[in-house]
């Protein structure tokens, strides 16, 4: 296989990781936001509970897709990060203002009304950063970057300032906001917990399920390329009925109450959706200008590039599956009952003193 | 202000903002597992009331350092577009090794913060371990891509293209290891200084508190160690820039014409019109010895490179002054405390902080290590200028294309003020919820609030 598509290929895993942990991770804000009933403070306690330990390591894996692109892939990096300069700077303030509000709610020494506005800021910011990750990547497949020599001739705005990248972007919140509820069903522990979760995400999937034709109604003119390549090519056929399969799966294990079941179902159908848009939109980096071939780093950056990545995987793994066990083994089954998310972060408190 | 000018404004502004963030990435999980080792070691409750409250704070500065550094990464290309073209498959290595350092620190912060009774102590004290290794490491890799930009290797140009990438090469450039050994342990002496300051400020207030003087002697003897090494690092980096980059030389010392037996100038204001350094203490054939090891060796002169290739001279020397002031002054406290100490063993009493004038230094040099690692920052960056790959890529031709940048600029800007007026008040209740007072069975007494 060239090293150009195993780059390519390690991006796009980057991507799906990042997705399926760091994407649920703010599903979670989202449904923080709309915590309500009488359960609301426990719910929006097991979301924090949830989040807490893992979100900044999930985080990186985001970082791992731009380093990876920037070292393998300079050219599409520059052109990228030109033409969607609006969009990421966007992004990066919603990224900031996500993870510094919820550790300024979970490390606050002292417990009062200012708790209370950081959770508010921090869901909003949970909702805002997915859409416009969506954007950029909607805006990247869309075949209207243009670049010529390197250089970006199609402008600052109109590449992402249509209505099929932002289809995109809400396709994107409602996958986070679908993975977060299933992942919140099997790590709730009172039965109501798990009722209320289930409940959001029956909703949050029949929402991926309108948004995502919503996406392929407005990719006919919005991203024809990629579009031909899903609805076309020979391996499309099986990718569709794969994501079919698990997404009813989802449906159904939710509906029956299996939720780890439910759980698997959810994060194959999101794997196998952005497996989908990765090989519909190959070899292109940046549609319809920048192809992984002409804008790879020299063999000699992309073999060591290889080697490095390699060896850091297998350092990294056993260390993220011992914080994901220690955190996510059943232990955090314990929801605690409380009447307001800060009487959580204050029982924890003096459980850390 | 122009598009370029905001750029930079930008960079500077974020890079300003995140070094404070990651120096304390760097050095605080340091002073958490001495803390905590000693709790392992002695058994004794402050120890571990002191590494608990230390990672409250450190979770928040991380935190803000790691969405910060987010930042920084995505601003590479929104910023400098022609300059990641050009480099990414040259530099982009050790960025990419800084993504799996800076996982392993995540994950294990997030051990460290969320597991005090979920994995055993010695686990916990590793994951401790782990995220002092990873942060340093962290730390290391950024600044040898940034001492890429200083002294550009590994590659040949051939028609204005880079050919023959050889990124390990790059990464060995000559700057790498002086400026990752200069920038290491200016993390370690910043932030062992900030800490010893806040516990002596708290310690002024309630001298027998047992909390605080703990704190202060680890947090002392961390910042004072890296602070007596830290000008042998410096002689180190002096010694590679006079030989590597010799226009960056003559701005940071104000030295104008070429001279055999250069002095070196202490103070002064650089004078770029008449090109003279005024109301400088010059100590004769100091320069030439700090340089090269020779009082007779010829120091190189600003009037022997073109103007346009000439940093803004007075901002790279009165920032090289500061520093190196502060520097010393950190190194002058570390050996009076040493002394102190020695003084304390050999009369056999534990007295070493009880001296108002010591405490009151203490208060006084917190924030030196952060003004010295700022001011630094400004020499390495600003005194590379007009280069963002010296010799090789002038920093106009990497900027984006994208007009308007006034308003990122502006917005960030913005955002950091909030998040730094924010990160110092919720520092602030933390020391102010800081425990009082441990009894002699070394459980903590709270007195009433």
């Amino acid at each position: 296989m060239p090293l150009e598509t195993i780059m390519a290929g390690v991006m796009i895993s980057a991507l799906i990781l990042y997705a399926l942990l760091g994407g649920a991770d703010y599903g979670g804000g989202v449904w923080d936001l709309f915590a309500f009933g009488k359960r609301a403070p426990a719910q929006r306690a097991l979301i924090a509970q949830a989040i807490g330990p893992v979100w900044e390591a999930n985080h990186v894996w985001l970082i791992l897709v731009i380093v990876v692109l920037f070292t393998a892939f300079p050219p599409a990096f520059a052109a990228i990060s030109t033409a969607l300069h609006i969009p990421l700077t966007l992004l990066l303030i919603g990224i900031v203002l996500r993870g510094t509000t919820f550790t300024f709610r979970a490390h606050d020494a002292q417990r009062d009304d200012v708790q209370r506005r950081w959770s508010l800021l921090f869901s909003i910011a949970s909702i805002i950063t997915p859409v416009l990750l969506g954007i950029v990547l909607g805006a990247n497949a869309s075949g209207t970057i243009r670049v010529e020599n390197g250089v970006v001739v199609s402008g600052f705005l109109k590449s992402w300032l249509a209505p099929f990248p932002f289809a995109v972007g809400f396709f994107a919140l409602s996958l986070f906001a679908f993975l977060a509820a299933v992942y919140l069903t099997v790590e709730a522990s009172q039965p109501e917990l798990q009722e209320d979760f289930r409940m959001r995400a029956l909703i949050a999937g029949f929402a991926v399920g309108i948004l995502a034709l919503i996406v392929f109604l407005l990719a006919g003119t919005g991203a024809p390329t990629v579009r031909a390549g899903i609805s076309r090519s020979w391996w499309a056929l099986a990718l569709h009925l794969g994501t079919a399969v698990v997404a009813v799966g989802a449906f159904y294990t939710l509906w029956i109450r299996k939720y780890r079941v439910a759980r698997i179902c959810a994060a194959a159908q999101v794997t196998l959706i952005l497996v989908g848009w990765a090989l519909a939109q190959f070899p292109y980096l940046v549609e319809p200008d920048i192809i992984i071939y002409s804008a790879a780093a020299p063999r000699a950056t992309l073999q060591l590039l290889i080697v490095a990545l390699a060896a850091g995987v297998i350092l990294l793994l056993p260390s993220y599956y011992y914080l994901f066990r220690i955190f996510k083994g059943g232990i955090l089954i314990t929801t605690p009952s409380v009447n307001s998310v800060e009487e959580y972060y204050d029982k924890e408190r003096t459980r850390g003193d | 202000m122009n598009d370029l000018l905001a750029a930079r404004s930008q960079m500077a502004m974020s890079l300003a903002f995140h070094i404070v963030f990651a120096a304390i990435g760097i050095a605080m999980p340091l002073l958490m597992i001495i803390a905590e080792w000693q709790w392992l070691r002695t058994k004794d409750e402050v120890y571990l009331a002191l590494a608990k409250r230390w990672a409250k704070g450190t979770a928040i500065l991380f935190a803000v350092g790691a969405v910060s550094g987010t930042v920084l990464s995505f601003e590479l290309g929104l910023l400098w577009p022609g300059f990641m073209r050009y480099a990414g498959a040259i530099i982009g290595m050790p960025f990419s090794l800084e993504g799996f350092a800076f996982f392993t620190e995540a994950i294990f912060l997030g051990i460290y913060l969320y597991g005090w009774d979920r994995v055993p102590p010695r686990a916990h004290l590793f994951s401790g371990v782990m995220v002092a290794v990873s942060g340093a490491l962290s730390g290391i890799f950024v600044v040898i891509a940034n001492a890429w930009m200083n002294t550009p290797t590994g590659f040949h140009i051939v028609n204005g293209r880079p050919v023959d990438i050889d990124p390990f090469a790059a990464m060995m450039n000559p700057a790498a290891f002086a400026q990752t050994l200069h920038m290491t342990l200016a993390a370690y002496a910043a932030t062992g200084f900030v800490v010893a300051g806040i516990h002596a400020f708290m310690l002024r207030r309630d001298s027998n508190n047992r909390f605080h003087k703990s704190a202060l002697a680890i947090a002392l003897t961390v910042g004072g160690v890296a602070a007596i090494l830290q000008p042998l690092s410096g002689d180190l980096l002096a010694k590679m820039v006079a030989k590597n980059l010799p226009v960056k030389l003559a701005a940071l010392e104000g030295q104008f014409a070429t001279e055999k037996g250069a002095p070196l100038r202490i103070g002064g204001i650089p004078d770029e019109g008449a090109g003279v350094t005024r109301y400088a203490i010059q100590i004769p054939y100091g320069l030439s010895i700090l340089a090269y090891n020779d009082p007779n060796a010829t120091v190189k002169g600003l009037n022997d490179f073109p103007a346009t290739e000439h940093p803004p001279v007075a901002l790279v020397h009165i920032s090289f002054q500061i520093m190196v002031a502060c520097g010393l002054a950190m190194m002058g406290i570390a050996v009076w405390a040493a002394w102190r100490c020695w003084q304390a063993r050999r009369k056999r009493t534990k007295a070493w902080l009880e001296s108002r004038w010591f405490l009151r230094a203490l208060v006084l040099a917190a924030p030196l290590g952060f003004i010295a690692i700022e001011t630094g920052w400004v020499v390495t960056e600003v005194g590379r200028q007009p280069w963002i790959i010296y010799g090789v890529m002038k920093t106009a031709e990497a900027v984006t294309p994208v007009p308007g940048l006034v308003v990122p600029f502006i917005t960030f800007t913005l955002l950091y003020i909030f998040l730094a007026a924010t990160t110092v008040w919720l520092l602030l209740r933390q020391v102010a919820a800081s425990p009082q007072a441990f009894g002699s069975d070394g459980q903590e007494v709270r007195l009433a609030a």
